[in-house]
């Protein structure tokens, strides 16, 4: 499963956090402090994976944010990145063109969506299209 | 779809503006842009505590329409890292909202505010349990994922059978959140996994994929935490391997289609499961080895979706029973892994090749070439599994390539990994060397190269290592000696090689050596050498200890040079560091009143035995040796056994009787060598152990060389008691001086030497030393002692060892 998604700038500035795991306020802080220090310390072109005690973290640029997940020792690394690049489909399909702006002004909705796509440290669906119609459909219960 | 937002969330704000004159407070986005504009993060926190202020304020009234957007802002400022603690109670407020906008906002927050750990979650149970049967499938999805995401223990376990009732009877949206809240409910309360096995297996037949997926990860949770469940579910592999079938052959599915591969996420995680169920079972094995190959040819592996499913496919022939072709084809698949251009590919098929690396080794071994290459790779993370794969494939037929790699790897890998590379090359050196000067060789290379990251019991094993291999005790001085000249910056290296020069040091000025060039090493470039160390300011303390301690012995080597070694060792009587100053002022104390004990306790250090390092000394003198870490001169004492007990004799406590001043000595003037007596002889002294007339007893020589001869002669004074005299001539031309006798025994037996009668044998006989021992054998163990002798004769230091077997009289 996956243990927690992580999304921050280039400059180290958290956009989304989600956790999967029970972890402390602390807890979570550090290990915000480590990924972006690792992730943020890798130099370009090299591979998106690296080992973070026992934890497997996969991580991926996309234009001005980094998206970063950790996950078990079972769990596919080249799957996660399919995961990571389904997310973006995602919350490019529903913004529009998304850039870090439409992500910081709008969190709750980046949650929103994560949340028809992931569960419990898992995929819920598979469907590009099911998730972008649940959201829709969502969205027009809202008052 | 933003600008309606925006719109609507200005309307609602200004009306909550009006309404509550007080706390003026400003719509999320403006906010938002607020924080942003901050300039210093003092400008920010003061935004920031307003904007606070107002919304606990806005939290207190009762009745608001901005409560969503107020714990909206909350939840921005909780994300950018301050305290939000207070809005918890808000949450269980808005989750029990009827208004969708508000429940959804409030499980966001439930989500990110409140962790099992915290009190106030409990208090959400029961909004759950309601929304869970409301008719609005948006408002149980949030349920079901406010429990997925944070439920306790008690929650779930309160909440399984509703969660079991939806897995059965609702539509395929809420199923397939149902399933995956079902295998938190198992992760947190495993009794429970026994309450959704029925269910979970009757969702297999499902059409719907995302029901399908959440089926697969729930079955595989079940069978993950239970045995007896994994023994149950092995009968569906036949249905899995029909839906894996349908992914892979079926045409083109526009919804589940990522480049060309349907659905690569329901079958990674189908042949996850299949690599549970199959493994260790041959005929579920047998059931999905079709399957398997067809996937394992037939995937596209262009794109890194088609090798996450090929990726899986390997790791599961490797782990079940599968036959041989269909392994082949996976290792086949994991070698071309390793030539693709793409470095996550070959990192993930180092770490699969890592996990087969012991069982199907030389499937592996064939790769060992593309392997070592990767050592070469930029990125960090690819060197890492290459060195713990190259590491895994050294063999006994590949060493000296092999390491040949491994030691060009270890001159220029990234810091982190040094240690590691560094041990791990130990270990293969340990395990497959291919003679000793090889091994040696290694390690020094290692040390040059990676000294300051090995591991602190290198410099004790390495020191065993060389004291083992004689035969190139020359060869290894002179390397370490090159070795010293070039660089002092590595402590491990300098700290050996200062005791090599120190034992050693006669090889090293011998000057020719067979294995390596001869270098003429004068003494005052020995001297020179071990003085740079001991002035350097790279060194630290226990190196000097070695410095020094090599410099003392080498006083016992060289001949010409002993000043200069007592100069040193005097400067440094007065060093600030107390180790230091310790060692100096017992060897000054050795220069001047020990001088004749110099030679014995400074000669060369016997084979020290691996297992017996840290072992208290064994029955006989000089077999075993306590740390040699600091190979300092008192620790080396296990000759001088005077005491069994007291296995450890320090120099101190060896000189310090000499201090005492009621030390009546029966011979004249040397009071030295009341010493060797233990403390607590003062009484036995005046005892009735003179020479007084002893029965005749038989007199038998025990050592006679060189013209030095010992004879001894026992006697037994009661029933477990004995004395021993020996007695020692000199039928040689010239004077013997510094004639000291020193004796071991038996561990049970006790030995007390009593003070020689002089330490001078007068050439021709003209005189005798008689020294006496009193043994107590209360054990009546076997009595045997070995004696060693040592003296000076005509300048030069002599040392023999005798064993006495059996004494006469006895």
């Amino acid at each position: 499963m996956m243990h927690f998604l992580l999304l921050f700038s280039r400059q180290g500035k958290l956009r989304l956090q989600k956790w999967f795991t029970p972890l402390s306020e602390r807890e979570k802080k550090k290990v915000i402090r480590d990924m972006v220090a690792l992730v943020l310390a890798r130099p370009a072109r090299t591979c998106n994976f690296l080992q973070w005690k026992d934890l497997k973290i996969v991580y991926k640029r996309y234009a001005s944010l980094y998206f970063s997940v950790g996950l078990d020792e079972q769990d596919n690394e080249l799957l996660a990145l399919e995961v990571l690049h389904r997310y973006v489909e995602l919350l490019d399909r529903y913004f529009g063109n998304v850039c870090e702006l439409d992500i910081i002004f709008n969190f709750e909705k980046a949650y929103f969506i994560l949340d028809e796509f992931l569960m419990g440290g898992e995929v819920v669906e598979t469907s590009k299209l099911a998730v972008g119609a649940s959201i829709e459909e969502a969205d027009t219960f809202q008052e | 779809m933003e600008c309606i937002e925006s719109h609507r969330l200005g309307n609602v704000c200004a009306t909550a503006a009006s309404d509550i004159a007080m706390s003026p407070s400003i719509p999320l986005q403006e906010m938002i842009r607020a924080i942003r504009s901050a300039r210093t993060q003092c400008e920010e926190r003061g935004v920031i505590q307003r904007e606070c202020a107002a919304i606990r304020a806005q939290f207190r009234q009762t009745d608001s329409g901005a409560r969503s957007h107020n714990l909206a802002k909350l939840l921005y400022v909780h994300m950018l890292g301050y305290p939000a603690h207070f809005g918890q109670m808000e949450c269980v407020r808005m989750i029990a909202s009827p208004r969708y906008s508000e429940k959804r906002v409030g499980y966001l927050g439930a989500m990110m505010l409140l962790d099992e750990k915290q009190d106030a979650s409990l208090l959400i149970t029961n909004s759950i349990k309601n929304d869970l049967a409301h008719s609005n499938q948006y408002v149980q999805s949030l349920a079901l994922c406010t429990l997925a995401c944070m439920g306790s223990a008690e929650m779930c376990r309160d909440l399984a059978p509703e969660i079991e009732r939806l897995l059965r009877a609702s539509n395929s949206y809420i199923k397939k959140k149902a399933a995956l809240c079902a295998v938190h409910i198992v992760r947190k309360v495993h009794e429970l996994g026994e309450l959704f096995a029925p269910a979970a297996r009757s969702l297999l037949v499902e059409k719907n994929h995302g029901v399908l997926h959440g089926a697969v990860v729930l079955i595989t949770e079940l069978c993950e935490r239970n045995h007896e469940t994994l023994e149950r579910f092995r009968k569906i592999v036949p249905d899995l391997v029909q839906i894996m079938k349908g992914l892979v052959i079926s045409g083109y599915s526009p919804e589940h289609d990522v480049a060309g591969i349907s659905d690569p996420f329901l079958q990674v995680r189908i042949l996850r499961l299949l690599r549970i169920l199959g493994r260790n079972n041959e005929v579920a094995s047998d059931a999905m080895n079709d399957l398997l190959a067809q996937v394992a040819t037939n995937t596209d592996s262009t794109k890194t979706v088609g090798n996450a499913v090929l990726y899986e496919t390997v790791l599961t022939v490797l782990d079940i029973k599968s036959e041989c072709g269909l392994r082949v084809l996976a290792v086949n698949i994991l070698g071309r892994f390793l030539l693709n251009n793409d470095r996550n590919i070959r990192y993930i098929a180092m770490t699969s090749l890592q996990k087969i690396v012991c069982t199907d080794h030389n499937a592996v071994q064939r790769h060992r070439g593309t392997i070592v290459d990767c050592l070469k790779d930029q990125d960090a993370s690819v060197k890492r599994r290459a060195l713990e794969l190259s590491l895994a494939l050294v063999s006994a037929t590949n060493i000296r390539t092999m390491m040949k790699e491994l030691l060009l790897f270890l001159s220029s890998c990234p810091p982190e990994l040094k240690s590691h590379a560094a041990s791990g090359i130990f270990n293969a050196a340990e395990r497959y060397a291919p003679s000793q000067r090889w091994h040696i060789d290694t390690i020094l290379h290692v040390l040059t190269t990676a000294g300051g990251d090995v591991r602190d019991e290198t410099v004790p094993n390495l020191i065993q290592l060389i004291t083992n291999t004689s035969e190139l005790h020359c060869y290894t001085v002179h390397k370490l000696y090159r070795a010293l000249l070039t660089d002092i910056s590595q402590p491990s290296l300098v700290q050996v090689a200062c005791w090599c020069i120190g034992e050693y040091g006669d090889l090293l000025m011998k000057g020719e050596c067979q294995e390596t060039e001869a270098v003429q090493v004068s003494e005052d470039d020995a001297l020179d050498a071990l003085e740079t160390v001991l002035q350097s300011h790279m060194s630290s303390p226990a190196t000097r200890g070695f410095a020094l301690t090599a410099t003392m012995k080498l006083s016992t080597r060289i001949t010409d040079n002993v000043d200069r070694i007592r100069s040193i060792v005097s400067i440094y009587g007065s060093c600030l560091d107390v180790e230091l100053q310790q060692r100096a002022v017992e060897y000054n104390a050795l220069f001047k009143k020990y001088d004749h004990m110099r030679a014995a306790v400074l000669e060369r250090m016997p084979v020290i035995e691996k297992n017996s390092l840290g072992d208290t000394n064994g029955e006989s003198m000089g077999e075993t040796m306590k740390e040699i870490q600091t190979a300092t001169v008192k620790k080396a004492e296990p000759l001088l056994q005077q005491q069994p007990a007291n296995q450890v004799c320090d120099l101190l406590d060896l000189l310090g009787g000499s201090e005492e001043p009621l030390q009546p000595s029966p011979a004249p003037g040397l009071s030295i060598n009341t010493a060797s007596t233990a403390g607590g002889d003062l009484l036995d002294l005046l005892g009735g152990f003179e020479p007084t007339p002893l029965a005749p007893a038989p007199t038998v020589t025990v050592y006679d060389k060189d013209g030095v001869a010992l004879t001894l002669n026992c006697e037994k004074q009661s029933d477990s008691g004995l004395t021993v005299t020996l007695i020692a001539s000199n039928s040689t031309d010239s004077d013997i001086s510094a004639f000291t006798l020193q004796a071991a025994v038996p561990k049970s037996v006790q030995l007390h030497m009593k003070a020689p009668s002089g330490d001078s044998l007068p050439a021709r006989g003209a005189a005798k030393v008689t020294q006496l021992v009193v043994l107590n054998n209360p054990n009546k163990v076997s009595l045997k002692m070995r004696i060693r002798v040592s003296y000076t004769r005509q300048g030069s230091a002599f040392q023999d060892t005798v064993q006495v077997d059996s004494f006469p009289g006895l």
